[in-house]
């Protein structure tokens, strides 16, 4: 079983949801990300996302565009993104995802991407711009080498599709919550509880839902329905106000310990 | 070929095309195929869309025959295509048209667009006018400054524009901010991509409507000269000027077709734009296809001093057209176009877009490889009266360096 299906048996035995946070590597530096991500595993994150930066990040609201550019700034590459997975790995249990856009992950190559994610303890990537019929040489390299390719499903995904979406998907279904880019939002999305339902009757994989999910009440209403809730802007938020790297991984990671809190109803 | 190639897998031109997008686009791409299939082909769209050709865009464009161009390059048969002369004074009308045509029957009633200079955004802007829908144009704040009286023309037209603020603040980023706004209201709007490139259907729906350059050029040579042309030229940026052009002429072996590239401040440089010269396959906007990008597959910005012509990425036909061996591909630099700028305009009495000065300027340097019997199309693709106060400040710069007070231009 792999580390991130182990996590979800774990955490369904339990009846609650997984919190899972996404920040940006190299946001503030890449030496302050090793220390926030540690911080956020500390704190209750069930799972991290690992965000890698690209320099068109054409799926993000302002705030991860901000945090991509801040990180490109600091020179930070695939390569050290997986180093610092690799670091990680050896400090932490909580399964650690990447998730990114095509055009790095192609530059590397699939099958050197796929080796060298295996190699760091990658449990896990999300490719925002690689839909399956895409996808078959990087998703296929991952799911030889045991990494989990998740895929992405959206309020405009048909029956049909999301069916294959289910079928296709590894570790877990990221149900994206509104027709819209990352943010932190005022309010949740109508109707994604309607398709994490349609999704649930059609397979037993885990559902998981972020895009917008930006406080504690929205996590538990969302906790409420899916198996687990990603939060990223308003987290990422917290980082940009920070005046010093220790401030942000203090910061984030109290936002974190909140939101588990929250969730797990202690 | 080509044509093999694209009927087989709809979408794919070899290894480059498809559709590499957030998963909430795939069903408006889906809906757009269908559309593209089911509505454009029918007898009242094409009726309706060749009529505004005709008596809205000024179609067909004539097919001129350059004696003093010619003459000058020793090359008897030069003609030029004149798209320069069509409405909103580019090729542009000929995709916005369909486009903004396929829109309203889709019961769409918001169109975007993005622009570098604005050309794309004017067509988009009058298309939208004419047809009664709301435009929204995405346009880097760096481009916005630069291009004051372009955005002028587009308020005046009645669009909504947006400055994009993020990454290089250019072209590049005005489709990445466009796409985010498509994923945001994508069951209202229409995003009405300027040039054969993106995710497909749109390199393949873009180039049908652009198509129309080669399909009259074709008649008009042959009635012309009773021959096919033995040369095509197009400059290319996108890629949608030289691919209506070309595509008609694809099956012919005997045609010869070159597009040419922006070569920038020259290809020793990292300022210039030679995307299949220099590029590597990649994937960005949607598309798999030939990019300029690092080695850790970060998307470089272009450069080149047509705004026109300043993308990092290029049409996926085009980079299989070059790959298979249908297509050259060729550069020329800002120093050159700038130089075919006034060459033409003094020749022909026609200022050329910078953009395609580019093609007037590759056949300059072509020409004393070519036969004199050699003949010649090139797509003249736009005018370059928006090009003017740019060149003046260039062309004035010289001047003052050169301590002239007359004209530098010859």
């Amino acid at each position: 079983m792999s580390r991130i299906a182990a996590c979800f048996a774990e955490l369904r035995a339990h009846r609650r949801p997984a919190l899972l946070p996404f920040v940006t590597a190299g946001d503030p530096d890449l030496k302050s990300s090793a220390a926030l991500l540690r911080a956020l595993a500390t704190a209750g994150a069930d799972l991290i996302e690992i965000g890698v930066p690209f320099s068109d990040p054409s799926a993000e609201g302002p705030t991860i565009q901000r945090a991509s550019e801040r990180a490109l700034q600091n020179g930070v590459t695939l390569r050290q993104v997986l180093q610092l997975v690799a670091e990680l790995r050896a400090q932490i249990e909580v399964p650690l995802i990447l998730m990114g856009y095509a055009n790095p992950f192609h530059a590397l190559g699939s099958e050197r991407f796929a080796d060298a994610c295996a190699e760091a303890g990658v449990d896990g990537v999300i490719c925002s711009d690689l839909p399956p019929e895409e996808g078959s040489a990087l998703y296929g390299a991952l799911e030889s080498r045991g990494v989990d390719g998740i895929l992405l499903a959206a309020p405009t995904t048909t029956p049909e599709r999301l069916a294959m979406l289910m079928r296709e998907t590894r570790g877990f279904l990221y149900c994206v919550s509104r027709t819209g880019v990352t943010g932190a939002r005022t309010a949740l999305a109508a109707g994604i509880e309607a398709q994490v339902r349609r999704a649930r009757a059609l397979g037993d994989i885990p559902l998981c839902v972020g895009f917008g999910v930006s406080n504690e009440a929205q996590a538990v209403e969302v906790g409420r329905f899916a198996d687990g809730v990603v939060v990223g802007s308003a987290l990422i938020e917290r980082i940009e106000a920070a005046h010093t790297p220790a401030e942000a991984v203090t910061s984030a990671s109290q936002f974190v310990a909140e939101l588990s809190q929250a969730l797990t109803g202690r | 070929m080509s044509a093999a190639q694209d009927a087989a897998v709809p979408g794919r031109f070899g290894p480059f095309g498809g559709r590499y997008v957030a998963e909430t686009l795939i069903a408006a791409l889906d809906e757009l195929e269908a559309a593209r299939l089911e509505i454009v082909p029918s007898e009242a769209f094409q009726r309706e869309l060749d009529e505004l050709l005709a008596t809205y865009a000024g179609r067909p464009t004539p097919l001129y025959h350059a004696r003093r161009l010619s003459e000058a390059l020793g090359i008897k048969r030069v003609y030029l295509k004149r798209e320069d002369l069509a409405h909103t004074g580019a090729h542009k009308i000929n995709n916005v048209l369909g486009q903004a045509l396929l829109a309203r029957h889709m019961g769409k009633r918001r169109v975007t667009a993005e622009t570098g200079a604005g050309q794309h955004g004017v067509a988009t802007a009058t298309a939208c006018a004419l047809l009664g829908l709301e435009c929204e144009i995405f346009m880097g704040e760096e481009d916005l400054k630069r291009q004051a009286p372009n955005v002028f023309r587009m308020e005046l037209l009645g669009a909504k524009l947006h400055a994009v603020r993020c990454g290089s603040r250019t072209l590049k980023d005005a489709i990445n901010e466009a796409l985010r706004d498509w994923v945001s209201e994508v069951r209202t709007t229409h995003y009405c991509i300027g040039s054969v490139m993106g995710p497909h259907p749109y390199p393949t729906l873009v180039r049908d409507f652009q198509r129309v350059i080669g399909v009259e050029a074709r008649e008009q040579i042959l009635s012309k000269e009773g021959s096919l042309p033995d040369l095509l030229l197009a400059c290319v940026g996108g890629g949608s000027n030289a691919i209506g052009l070309f595509h008609p002429f694809i099956e012919d072996a005997g045609v010869r077709m070159i597009g040419v590239e922006p070569g920038g401040e020259g290809l020793d440089t990292a300022r210039h734009g030679a995307t299949i010269t220099r590029g590597a396959p990649g994937i960005f906007h949607g598309q798999r296809t030939l990019v300029l990008a690092d080695a850790e597959g970060q998307i470089l910005p272009a450069h080149s001093l047509s705004a026109g012509l300043d993308y990092p990425g290029v049409g996926p036909e085009h980079a299989w057209l070059e790959k298979s061996g249908r297509a050259e591909y060729r550069v020329a630099t800002d120093a050159e176009a700038i130089s075919a700028f006034t060459y033409l305009t003094r020749l022909e009495g026609i200022l050329p877009a910078l953009e395609s000065a580019h093609a007037v300027a590759a056949l300059r340097k072509l020409a004393p490889e070519l036969s004199a019997d050699t003949l010649v199309v090139l797509n003249l693709s736009g005018r370059g009266d928006k090009d003017a106060p740019l060149l003046h400040d260039i062309l004035n710069r010289r001047s003052d360096r050169r301590g002239q007070t007359e004209s530098v231009l010859a």
